[in-house]
């Protein structure tokens, strides 16, 4: 019983953490380009990179 | 973050925010080339690509226009088009929405079922009593934020005096939540809180599927269209020019039109001869010379000279305005159309709402007490609104959709889909429906020698006769002939010289029945005729529709000699010479006959009768008019898309009356459990949680559809 106390809270906690984790990537626009990110990772780096 | 900025950059410069669309977008290259090249422009802050919507978002200083922006992109390769404001962000808001209610429904279902399985499982007294108060807590928060989307609708529905299959998902719910809360207060045995979340999240499942199907298409069909100028460089009396806004234009103003620049408003030509691009009001790729006295309607690219053209009508009383209020009177009819699910939620709500209403009378009379009367209630409630009824119809859409997109049909909303599936009669136009709709050049006759002359004049220039040229020689492996002194006029064709001796590719002469342009090397002409071919596939796509029970039938604005031959060929039926409102009378008198005509076509004078016809699909080739008013846009030379799009409708509307078969099945079984008061929040879980998964299952099986 008094494992519960430690357990339920835990638990709603990582729910809590996933849902916020979830809204975020939302706000921070993480699915509006899928397709992109799957081909971005395809471009080369170059050097004119480096002043940012 | 650590780098020295000047300070009058940041203060001196005001920033802006520019969309463009850039359909030719295909690759990670594409991406790279694109960001780097407008980074790389003096007074741009960032660019950014979105692969998937195939637009470009660019941040740059107020000075920087988006002319020279959309010129900046041709020059790195790439044709572009300023876009307005995120059209689509309304909808997109919607789907986001969906999507974070959906989230907070999942997260609140999966926490109330861990709670839930430990009270099913046998825990009692203080222990039940405190999970009960946990899902309270939990459940209440997450069923008034993910619960908005039903209530909203249902408080609608009540307002208008309908009801709908929202108002029967809304009280239950309600009605769960009260009284489980009640239940928990009075230290009772169930509460409700695992259902009615449950119930919320496949609900909300189902929508958001169907929100995003409509935005993906959308976006893809978003990337094709924009071509109407946006605004205008205006000449004033004085002879200074200045950019005006096309919805401001007004009759009378003097534009001057540059080489690339469409048009903004309909006018004449005062001064200046060139070549316009009508295709996004004709869909005819052959761009048509125009000289000073001569109209000129807005959405045409101007390709050759500047012009300066006076408007005579701008904004809404433009040709092109004209066109889409037709099309708008002639789509009203199908607004009429009724979507299946709400067919179906229309006998079904009022006979669930009745039902649960006399299980709560039965029970009274029958001396059951009103707290267990209204427990009953509830769960004939719940279980007779379920998930699987909310997921018949999108999940199979969505699958459907997407698997036709693989094969190159754009469906743009799942009622197109149900309106695809009922069509008994198929109307094409001739030219760019049945033949591919872009000039193919005859150059067999060609000596080695002269297809090498022309391949490098074609070359140099951007008229779409001369690309044809390019690309039919170029498919030959044929080098190049080096010409000096290249030049190309407006309107009159390519000139240079080999060895002193004038060659040119220019308009032929001679007026003939079929296009054509001549190649001219000192004094010999040669004429190499252009041909519109048919799509390869045109016998296979009809035969297919015929076996489906679907008759073919030619509708052309074409002259009848050409319209018979086509029609000859495929032993179908025709009509020619018809203007766009014969095309929209035809099409109601089959109406009126009882028929259900599908409208493949692609020019602005198919516009009204794909907007009228029971179900439409335009080819992507089409004016950007065209297919907006279509249900669908195929990509590709081939037609067979048309009988597939046709094939996988009627066997998604066969698996959406499969599942809701299973539905009614599922209900026949468990409304008499119900009604006897026998179903648990066990009981009515697990039933939810199975037929939602079958019904899913069953739509999976249409992604093998579309091979």
């Amino acid at each position: 019983m008094s494992g519960l106390a430690f357990l339920i809270p835990i638990a709603l906690g990582m729910g809590l953490l996933g849902l916020a984790g979830f809204f975020w990537a939302m706000r921070k626009g993480q699915f509006d380009d899928l397709d992109g990110a799957a081909q971005r990772i395809l471009i080369d780096d170059e050097e004119e990179d480096e002043n940012e | 973050m650590n780098a020295p900025v000047p300070l009058d950059t940041l203060e001196g410069a005001r920033l802006e925010d520019s969309r463009f669309t850039v359909p030719g977008m295909r690759c990670a290259g594409c991406i790279a080339k694109i960001e780097r090249g407008l980074s790389g422009l003096e007074g741009v802050e960032s660019a950014r690509v979105n692969f998937s919507s195939k637009r470009v978002a660019v941040r740059h200083e107020a000075s920087l226009g988006e002319d020279d922006l959309v010129r900046a992109i041709a020059g790195i390769g790439f044709e572009a088009q300023a876009v307005a404001d995120n059209p689509m962000g309304k909808d997109e808001k919607e789907t986001k929405a969906l999507l974070r209610s959906l989230a907070v429904a999942g997260f609140g279902m999966m926490n109330i079922m861990l709670l839930s399985v430990s009270v099913w499982s046998g825990a009692g007294g203080v222990t039940r009593d405190l999970f009960h108060w946990l899902s309270a807590l939990i459940a209440i928060p997450v069923v008034a934020y993910a619960g908005r989307p039903f209530f909203a609708s249902a408080i609608m529905a009540l307002r208008h005096r309908r009801t709908n299959m929202d108002v029967p998902i809304s009280i239950g719910v309600l009605l769960a939540v009260a009284l489980s809360i009640y239940e928990t207060a009075t230290g009772g045995e169930h509460a409700y809180f695992d259902g009615a979340v449950m119930l919320l999240f496949f609900l909300l499942a189902g929508r958001a599927l169907d929100a995003t199907m409509r935005d993906k298409t959308r976006a893809g069909i978003g990337a094709l269209l924009s071509r109407m100028g946006k605004s205008a460089t205006v000449v004033d009396e004085n002879g200074s020019s200045r950019m005006v806004a096309a919805e401001d234009l007004e009759p009378g103003m003097l534009m001057l039109v540059a080489a690339g620049e469409a048009l903004a408003a309909d006018g004449v030509i005062e001064h200046g001869a060139s070549t316009l691009d009508n295709s996004m009001l004709t869909g005819e790729s052959v761009p048509q010379a125009v000289a000073a006295g001569e109209s000129v309607y807005a959405g045409a690219v101007n390709l050759g000279n500047p012009i300066r053209v006076r408007v005579s009508a701008a904004s809404s009383d433009t040709v092109l305005a004209e066109i889409a209020r037709l099309m708008d009177e002639a789509g009203q009819s199908r607004s009429h159309y009724v979507r299946i699910a709400d067919r179906a939620s229309r006998l079904y709500a009022p006979a669930v709402h009745s039902l649960a209403l006399l299980a709560f009378i039965g029970w009274m009379v029958a001396g059951a007490g009103w707290h267990q009367s209204l427990v009953i209630a509830i769960a004939v409630l719940i279980i007779t609104c379920p998930c699987a009824m909310g997921l018949a119809v999108p999940a199979a859409q969505v699958v459907a959709s997407g698997a036709l997109a693989k094969r190159g049909l754009l469906v743009k909303d799942g009622s197109a889909l149900e309106r695809l599936a009922e069509v008994d009669l198929a109307l094409f136009d001739k030219t760019g429906t049945l033949t591919v709709g872009e000039p193919v050049p005859q150059i067999d006759h060609l000596s080695s020698h002269q297809a090498g002359v022309a391949l490098a004049l074609a070359q140099s220039s951007r008229h779409p006769l001369s690309k044809g040229i390019a690309k039919a020689l170029g498919q030959r492996d044929i080098a190049a002939v080096a010409v000096d002194d290249l030049r190309e006029e407006g309107g009159r064709g390519v000139s240079g010289s080999i060895d002193g001796v004038r060659v040119a590719l220019e308009r032929s002469e001679a007026e003939t029945a079929t296009l054509s342009t001549a190649l001219r090397i000192g004094d010999d002409t040669i004429a190499i005729p252009f041909s519109d071919p048919l799509r390869s596939d045109v016998r296979e796509a009809i035969g297919a529709l015929r076996d489906q029970g679907i008759e073919s039938r030619i509708l052309s604005g074409d002259r009848t000699s050409s319209v018979e031959a086509v029609g000859r060929a495929f032993d179908i039926g025709w009509d020619a010479q018809l203007l766009p409102d014969d095309k929209l009378a035809l099409l109601d008198e089959l109406t009126a006959a009882g028929h259900r005509p599908l409208m493949v076509g692609d020019g602005i004078n198919d516009g009204p009768a794909l907007a009228a016809a029971h179900a439409s699909i335009a080819p992507g080739s089409a004016s950007d008019v065209s297919q907006q008013a279509a249900d669908a846009v195929f990509l590709g030379k081939a037609l067979m898309p048309v009988s597939l799009a046709v094939n996988v409708a009627r066997q998604t509307m066969r698996i959406v009356r499969q599942n809701f078969a299973f539905a009614i099945l599922y209900n026949v079984f468990a409304l008499p459990i119900a009604l006897a008061g026998l179903v648990t929040p066990l009981i009515a879980a697990v039933a939810m949680s199975l037929s939602s998964l079958v019904v899913v299952g069953n739509s999976l099986r249409l992604a093998r559809a579309a091979r």
